[in-house]
């Protein structure tokens, strides 16, 4: 009846385990309890959960992404105690069973649900506004997206109560991932979490490459676009190209498990190399698909606090788009000591090598920009000169790395792992920082506190090279990654200040969550009544903050790069005398209702409950249907509504009518 | 490329962290052998080519940033200047030529120091046969008949080729001291050609995860004069332990931080048979099919 699942799958035993479960059942009881007693449930559900608002949805894709960065957090902060500690005849509190899935979350967690939704969030947030559109194109779509996204996020938090997480590292090499080496329900897991999540992640993908492509406002040409919706779109298109492999790899691996096939096993004539090369041609790009928004983000930040356009946009974006092409030409980079021989390693170390040009042209760009500028360090800015010199050591051990002859040496090790936490949290991670302060108050409405910023800043750009900088060292000393235990005694030491470094990262995010609160607090101080707190030269500032539902009331026109700053500098008055009814699309259970089924479907297939997959299967197919039956998805938004809005705003012109 | 050159140039460059993290003991920066030495001086010579750049990047942004800080008033300020024909080829040639630089060492190096590139050497090669098993190596001396768990012994100064093959999941075979690193895959074969140029022991891992025993996956490479490797594989033959199936399928049960031990009467042609998958799990008597051969050598 429940397949493989009885109630011996919760780890009752296991205290570290179980406090981490109480906490979250705890946690999960509160907001539930919250919810009723203030009688929120069909705001809720009538307001969010079933929105199709691109800017709650991003909201939503935000919240997700910050409680899945504690999550994966909690992780790093066992991995570097547990390290600190078990040297020599310690053997610290994780058992390598532990230890294995705790590493392997982190990896999982920290990439698919902190850093993906964070950037798709910021997506949905602002790019629609930026091209003066009034919504994606596919609003339902969108929806379905971010609930994909969220499922699979449940169900890796739900691995840890009900069963065990995958113990194979955040990418699942087979043999090790395969039924023989790891017959448990932690692979499986991995698998259906990122299946879900994957396909909501592709339809994203198509989403914004229709809304980049066919929605922007008039007089906007590609090359007016701003930078952020250039590399949105090439990040989207990556998307689009490589996500459908991830899909693909992750369905022959499941075969493999549950119909007994090998594709990826050592036997008969299973070759687990050719998932190695599969997981890579989706996961290098991925790290592009992560990294290029971020880029975008900055170069919207660095010209309006420097007071200047953006130096050398064309540069810019032919640097995005190289990189976009050169980052599915360098995947076996991630193994050249697979001893593929001098020709193929070379000429992959080359093709990596090659993308630092791009990548290094954007650092000028950067630094152009500020030149002869009036540069204003508030704190997106701050994070932007923290990760101009972060990343670029992070990009200088990167194309170290990209030397076969070095990586082999060096790949593995905690060098590597140092490399691209410097690429990942002072690119990505400062980015989404960045990027969150800057938007905040065109998001929300009002600004975030500047001060409890500043510290936060500073905890993580210091607590980052105090975490990263010794495992630079301890990979030179020879230590390799995902170790529960050593004894080496010369590594002690440098994992001891590796661990305090984590703990300072952790003071930055409690000040971070300080922050939120504070600026909740404040928030009435700190509004934003013109839409423009920071001087702005995008489109997205030239409407109110928080945008109304259909984001422009007048669809702008557009005569340069900085639209709004050209908008600014002819002086057009963004009153309007007279409005007309906006068509809007209607919000939709269906996405909540379809990726419910498919988590339902994707837990049915851990446990091996055949009957409730197919019932999921046949529940999300009904909804489907039922959907496109349903002719009542839109409707008008009165020109008088229009008017009642916009004059809330102040944006209605006094003499009209 | 004159490596020499290059060398003394950039040994200054990484100064401060060397001082940094002097008391430190960097086994990559203190190779055992001309493979870990050549390998040595891509990352010092990679990493003074880059600082070329980088380093003067960092100026750039305290300069630029510290300048035209919106306080200074004094500095200039042209709110509509964005494009300069002369800096955007400055700025995209610099990265060019560093990077030509450094895709000719790649090009150059990734054949020179190809794993299954022979070491020359006025002595023949020893072949010594490794498996990654759980969790623990296995080493096969094939012209000596015998075999090691755990320690690995070579003469200072005579190349050694190691063939490598994983018993279990994928393992990398990797002496940090000597040098290259190369994965160890079930039912395949890869080649790893080392040399020591110092006696000594030196520390040897799995460096890719491979399971709850991974941890304590650790051998000893010990280098050491050729009498001494002649007394070492005279114990080794005089073991009352066996290397035969039997002994190999017993070894092969899971086991972690297993204690050195040695064999005697190596089984002739059992890591070809390991290759092979004839001892896989539901291979019992599989034959090897072509994939398999195509793979050996």
């Amino acid at each position: 009846m429940f397949g493989k699942l009885t109630l011996s799958a919760i780890p009752f035993n296991i205290p570290i385990v179980m406090g981490a479960v109480a906490f979250m059942v705890l946690g999960a009881i509160a907001v539930l309890g919250i919810i009723t007693y203030l009688g929120k449930w069909k705001y809720l559900w009538t307001e969010w959960l079933t929105s199709v608002d691109h800017k709650k949805i991003g909201i939503m894709y935000l919240i997700l992404a910050t409680v899945m960065l504690l999550r994966g957090f909690a992780d790093a902060i066992m991995m570097r105690s547990q390290q600190a500690l078990s040297y020599g005849s310690n053997m610290g509190y994780l058992p390598p069973e532990h230890f294995d899935q705790v590493f392997s979350a982190h990896g999982t967690i920290m990439i698919f649900f902190m850093a993906m939704p964070f950037i798709i969030g910021l997506m949905n947030c602002i790019l629609p506004l930026q091209i003066g559109a009034r919504d994606v194109a596919f609003p339902m779509l969108n929806n379905l997206s971010f609930w994909l996204t969220a499922g699979g996020a449940v169900l890796i938090n739900v691995s840890l109560a009900i069963g065990n997480f995958s113990r194979t590292g955040w990418l699942a090499y087979p043999p090790l991932s395969e039924l023989h080496y790891s017959p448990g329900v932690g692979v499986d897991y991995y698998i259906w979490a990122l299946q879900i999540s994957g396909i909501g992640t592709t339809l994203t993908g198509v989403n914004f490459i229709a809304t980049i492509l066919k929605m922007r406002a008039p007089g906007m040409t590609l090359m007016r676009m701003p930078v952020f919706t250039w590399a949105s779109l090439c990040a989207n298109i990556l998307i689009v190209a490589t996500f459908p492999i991830l899909t693909v790899t992750l369905g022959l691996l499941a075969l493999d498990r549950y119909l007994g096939m090998h594709f990826f096993t050592n036997s008969l004539g299973g070759d687990p190399m050719m998932y190695l090369n599969l997981i890579w041609i989706w996961g290098h790009p991925e790290v592009y698909i992560l990294m290029l928004p971020i880029f975008g983000v900055y170069s919207e930040i660095v010209p309006t606090f420097s007071g200047k356009p953006l130096f050398g946009y064309t540069s810019m974006v032919w640097a995005t788009m190289g990189i976009a092409l050169l980052s599915m030409l360098v995947w076996l980079h991630h193994f050249f000591t697979m001893g593929s021989g001098g020709n193929v390693n070379a000429f992959f170390g080359i093709t990596t090598m090659i993308i630092s040009v791009p990548t290094g042209v954007k650092i000028f760009n950067w630094i152009f920009t500020m030149y002869r500028g009036r540069v204003r360090f508030e704190t997106p800015m701050l994070w932007t000169v923290g990760f101009l010199i972060t990343f670029t050591i992070g990009g200088m051990t990167g194309v170290l790395l990209a030397e076969p002859p070095a990586d082999f040496v060096l790949h593995n090790s905690l060098f590597l792992v140092a490399h691209f936490h410097n690429v990942i949290i002072g690119g990505v991670v400062f980015g989404v920082f960045a990027g969150l302060t800057y938007w905040f108050p065109k998001i929300f409405g009002f600004r975030l506190n500047e001060r409890i910023g500043r510290w936060a800043f500073w905890c993580w750009l210091i607590g980052f090279y105090v975490a990263f900088m010794p495992l630079y060292a301890l990979g030179l000393m020879g230590a390799t990654r995902r170790m529960d235990h050593y004894d080496v005694a010369a590594w002690h030491p440098l994992f001891i200040v590796a661990a305090i470094g984590s703990g300072i990262i952790f003071v930055g995010i409690m000040l971070q969550l300080a922050q939120l609160v504070v600026s909740i607090m404040q928030r009435e101080q700190t509004r934003d009544t013109t839409g423009d707190v920071w001087n702005g030269r995008t489109l997205e500032w030239s409407v109110p903050s928080p945008a109304p539902a259909y984001n422009f009331a007048r669809i702008p026109v557009v005569r340069d790069i900085d639209a709004f700053w050209d908008m600014k500098q002819r002086g057009v008055d963004l009153k309007s005398a007279t409005f007309v009814p906006i068509h809007m699309p209607r919000n939709s259970a269906t996405g909540f209702l379809i990726a419910g089924f498919a988590f339902v479907v994707a837990f049915a297939m851990v446990w091996h409950i055949w009957w409730l997959a197919i019932a999921g299967l046949a529940g999300a197919l009904v909804t489907l249907i039922r959907h496109a039956f349903n002719d009542d998805r839109d409707y008008h938004l009165g020109a008088d509504e229009v008017r009642r809005i916009e004059a809330l705003h102040g944006r209605v012109q006094a003499r009209s009518m | 490329m004159k490596p020499k050159f290059w060398t003394r140039f950039c040994r200054f460059l990484p100064l401060p962290a060397t001082l940094l993290l002097a008391g430190c003991h960097m086994a990559l920066l203190d190779p055992k052998g001309p493979i870990g030495e050549a390998e040595k001086s891509i990352i010092v010579t990679a990493t003074g080519l880059m600082l070329l750049v980088v380093i003067p990047v960092f100026v750039l942004v305290f300069v630029v940033a510290w300048r035209y800080r919106a306080s200074n008033t004094k500095a200039a300020y042209e709110p509509e200047w964005s494009h300069s024909n002369k800096i955007e080829a400055v700025m995209w040639s610099v990265p060019i030529v560093i990077v030509s630089i450094l895709g000719v060492i790649a090009w150059r190096t990734s054949h020179q120091l190809d794993p299954y590139r022979p070491i020359p050497s006025q002595f023949k090669p020893i072949h010594i046969d490794a498996v990654a098993m759980d969790w623990k190596w296995l080493f096969i001396y094939p012209d000596q008949h015998v075999a090691s768990v755990n320690e690995v012994a070579m003469p200072v100064g005579v190349p050694v080729v190691f063939h490598i093959t994983s018993a279990t999941v994928m393992n990398s075979f990797f002496i940090p001291r000597l040098g290259s690193q190369i994965y160890a895959m079930a039912n395949m074969q890869t080649a790893d050609n080392l040399v020591a140029s110092a006696p000594g022991t030196y520390r040897g891992i799995s460096a890719n995860f491979s399971g709850d025993g991974f941890s304590g996956m650790t051998f000893k490479a010990v280098a050491m004069s050729k009498a001494d490797f002649k007394q070492w594989l005279a114990n080794a033959a005089a073991s009352k332990q066996t290397m035969d199936a039997a002994a190999y399928r017993a070894l092969e049960k899971p086991s972690e931080n297993l204690p050195v031990a040695y064999y005697s009467n190596a089984m002739p042609g059992l890591f070809q048979q390991i290759v092979q998958g004839k001892f896989a799990p539901g291979r019992m008597v599989a034959s090897s099919d072509m994939r398999d051969s195509a793979r050996s050598e």
